[in-house]
């Protein structure tokens, strides 16, 4: 009879632990926290060698933010959470894409600005020299077209003359 | 007129341009500037490097103006600013709190018997958990930190004798006012 209960509760002891392990197993293996993992680390900076995110670095702080980040991630955290948590501490700079925000508005819709003020400029510059031709073209008087005319037939004479 | 605005224009732009570069380029770029600055130090209890049963934790050290300083046997930089921090300690009362970095001990204790132990108490981060906290991404780091808590100043890289006499003391002196 005892061994009996020991065996049941040896069978059920070891049941248990696989029951356990699977589920472990799963969560790591779990390709959407796998995805999730993937894209918070590469989108973040490591501090250490900047050039590279924390995905791809070797530095020790990297090893601890990654580790940090699967915590984070298991203890149920959003992205959006996770992402806050590294700025609180490492500031704007841990991130590869930073949020828009009062400070750095300006980097953001400068180039638009700059664009949208060049295109303005460029087209009143054009505008502005079509016009001056075409007054050009219009003011010229009746004398004038006149001289013109006789300097363009003179020319011709001669070139026929030239050629006799 | 309006002929010169577009050449004026472009001019001023070149020149605001340049001016931004030669702000830009001139700054190095390993040093961050920290978001703790004016914020409360983060709370942490960590054990005391030469004795592990005693804890500290910030919150003891309201009402002083102290320096935090992050450091490790592994690091070679904390080697040329510990001959300040001596000289500093052996001239009198020098508030200065170490916290080991992701350090074995046995080395941690070992380092300050080789060059001497500069600090007040000693604080074992092993984890570098509490590095996280404060923003900590290259040792050594030094934090100067108010009466009330507030993280004042932030250096990061080894404090020079020229770091010390023209920023960290007069800072230091003008909080204790």
């Amino acid at each position: 009879m005892k061994i009996k209960i020991l065996l049941l509760i040896l069978i059920g002891g070891v049941f248990f632990t696989g029951v356990l392990l699977a589920g472990e197993a799963k969560l790591r293996e779990d390709p959407e926290i796998k995805e999730r993992f993937k894209h918070l680390a590469t989108e973040l900076r490591c501090l250490k060698c900047q050039n590279q995110s924390i995905w791809d670095s070797k530095a020790g702080l990297a090893d601890d933010l990654r580790k940090q980040i699967k915590t984070q991630i298991y203890a149920g955290k959003t992205d959006d959470q996770i992402v806050d948590y590294m700025v609180d501490r490492y500031g704007d700079f841990v991130r590869f894409k930073p949020a828009i925000d009062k400070k750095n508005i300006f980097l953001w819709v400068g180039p638009f600005i700059f664009l949208i003020v060049g295109g303005l400029l460029l087209v009143r510059y054009v505008k502005v020299r079509r016009d001056q031709t075409e007054e050009d073209n219009d003011s010229m008087s009746e004398a004038d077209r006149l001289r013109a005319q006789a300097i363009l037939d003179l020319d011709e004479t001669v070139n026929k003359g030239g050629d006799k | 007129m309006s002929r010169r605005i577009l050449p004026i224009s472009v001019i001023v732009l070149v020149v605001v341009l340049l001016g931004f570069f030669y702000k830009g380029l001139s700054l190095d770029p390993k040093l961050l500037p920290s978001v703790l600055i004016d914020k409360p130090a983060p709370s942490f209890t960590l054990p005391q490097l030469h004795n592990a049963s005693l804890s500290f934790s910030p919150e003891e050290m309201k009402g002083k103006v102290w320096l935090l300083n992050v450091w490790a046997s592994w690091c070679a930089a904390c080697r040329s600013e510990h001959p300040l921090f001596m000289r500093l300690a052996r001239q009198g009362d020098f508030p200065l709190y170490g916290l080991n970095y992701k350090d074995k001990v046995v080395d941690a204790k070992q380092w300050l018997r080789e060059l001497g132990d500069p600090y007040k108490i000693s604080i074992s981060d092993l984890e570098g958990n509490v590095g996280i906290d404060f923003g900590v991404y290259g040792v050594p780091e030094t934090f100067l930190i108010d009466k009330e808590g507030i993280i004042r100043y932030k250096h990061v890289g080894p404090i020079s004798r020229k770091d010390w006499r023209e920023i960290i003391e007069p800072k230091m002196k003008e909080l204790e006012g």
